[in-house]
């Protein structure tokens, strides 16, 4: 499987973000959005996600299933955590899990809250647990339903040390069986193999 | 697909239900609504009877329109919205399964306790029946013209008043069909059948065409 974009220009509110951006992606190999704030980095996860329409130039995934868009294949894991407070995390990822076409017993949901190391709290309401562990829960619907690519924005924020090497485990895991992960990051993930994208200010390729 | 129409069916019910949802306010401020119009137009009890399907119906609309601005906002604001686009069940099927979850947790109570709030304004047996079917009936269009104005509004802070004018002019034919429909038992002389065939058909129509208009102002206002 294979992403690849030519000559891409995204605007917003008539203003340009970016502009004659060209990259690939490839399967098992994560391609890391670096570059500074404003830079356009989460314009690009949302533009290939199908939030933002493209002004310019063309997104075109080699692989994939014809019949979807690249955001029907795609897990898109944004700044919200996209979680209900007042649904406990169990329910929350078991819910997750049916819209996305996963399976939704909650068997399934208790194990990925197990692997991000949260299934003490599975009972919990969301509004009771800390920013860290709710980005934890948020990053537990990645594993509750299968979608070859992962769009992940800042999928570090608000993480402690062990969970930020739980994640880790759970990326190289996904990349070593055929996933697609492009990722907008200010602190290195440190994924071996992963290609960096650097997006300048105003949305010039910088490198 | 099903399983995820079941999914979100499943998760709106629960968040409504849970403390703090909303499934309440609405029949709640129906309730303040009738308990009021007796203070303020006196105690004739004819007049209440004859005007009670018109009170009904007005608190009715108001009380269905109450909750229905937070129908995307709280998904938008928390990144359900972003999710959800992409998820297995196409925009316009995602906008009808929360209207129908909407209806059942916010404009079904409001049939259910119509019959008791009526009791309250003098009125008889029948026309409490006839009410209560004609909100059966026109409560579905209100759910589903909402949610249109509901999805133009996703976006805006405070978006709820801009919301009511958008969707209150479009709600004013049901209005008048729905009290029609339920003063035809409290001798206002139209027959009931007709008025609630048009009930029934805005309803329909509504559930056909709204899901549409829902999804792109969705789509649109999202980009």
């Amino acid at each position: 499987m294979r992403l690849r974009a030519k000559d891409i220009a995204i605007e917003r509110g008539g203003r340009s973000i970016l502009s004659g951006l060209s990259f690939e992606a490839r399967a098992g190999a994560a391609l890391i959005l670096v570059g500074p704030n404003g830079a356009g980095k989460s314009t690009l996860l949302r533009a290939i996600a199908g939030f933002l329409p493209l002004a310019a130039g063309a997104l075109a995934l080699e692989g994939g299933a014809a019949e979807m868009s690249i955001g029907e294949q795609a897990h898109y894991l944004g700044h919200a955590d996209a979680l209900k407070g007042a649904l406990t995390a169990g329910e929350n990822l078991a819910f997750w899990a049916g819209a996305l076409g996963g399976d939704s017993s909650p068997g399934v949901a208790r194990a990925a809250l197990g692997r991000l190391g949260l299934a003490h709290v599975a009972d919990f309401p969301v509004r009771a647990l800390s920013a860290g562990q709710k980005r934890r829960v948020a990053l537990a619907r990645l594993l509750v339903a299968p979608r070859p690519i992962w769009l992940l924005d800042e999928p570090t924020t608000a993480l402690d040390v062990a969970a930020q090497s739980l994640l880790l485990a759970i990326l190289r895991e996904r990349l070593a069986t055929g996933g697609l992960i492009i990722a907008a990051t200010h602190a290195p993930l440190g994924l071996d193999g992963a290609e960096t994208l650097a997006l300048g200010a105003g949305g010039r390729v910088a490198a | 697909m099903s399983g995820a129409a079941r999914a979100l069916f499943a998760r709106e019910w629960r968040i409504a239900r849970r403390i703090g949802g909303g499934a309440s306010v609405g029949a709640v401020f129906f309730l303040i609504l009738v308990t009021i119009m007796p203070f303020a137009l006196g105690p004739d009890l004819n007049l209440l009877a004859r005007i009670g399907p018109a009170i009904l119906w007005i608190a009715a609309l108001l009380s269905a329109l109450l909750g229905l601005d937070r129908l995307f906002q709280g998904d938008a604001e928390d990144g359900s919205l972003d999710v959800l686009i992409n998820a297995s069940l196409p925009l316009e099927l995602m906008v009808l399964v929360k209207c129908a979850a909407h209806w059942a947790t916010n404009a079904l109570p409001l049939v259910v306790v119509s019959p008791l709030f009526g009791l309250m304004l003098a009125m008889d047996a029948k026309p409490l029946a006839l009410v209560a079917l004609s909100l059966v009936a026109g409560t579905p269009a209100l759910t589903m013209i909402g949610a249109i104005g509901a999805a133009l509004t996703v976006s805006l802070r405070r978006g709820g008043l801009l919301m009511a004018v958008l969707v209150l002019p479009l709600a004013i034919p049901v209005l008048i069909f729905g009290v029609s429909a339920a003063s035809a038992a409290s001798g206002g002389g139209a027959p009931f059948l007709t008025p609630f065939l048009m009930l029934c058909a805005f309803s329909l129509g509504a559930v056909a065409l709204a899901p549409f208009a829902a999804a792109a102002a969705l789509r649109h206002v999202r980009e």
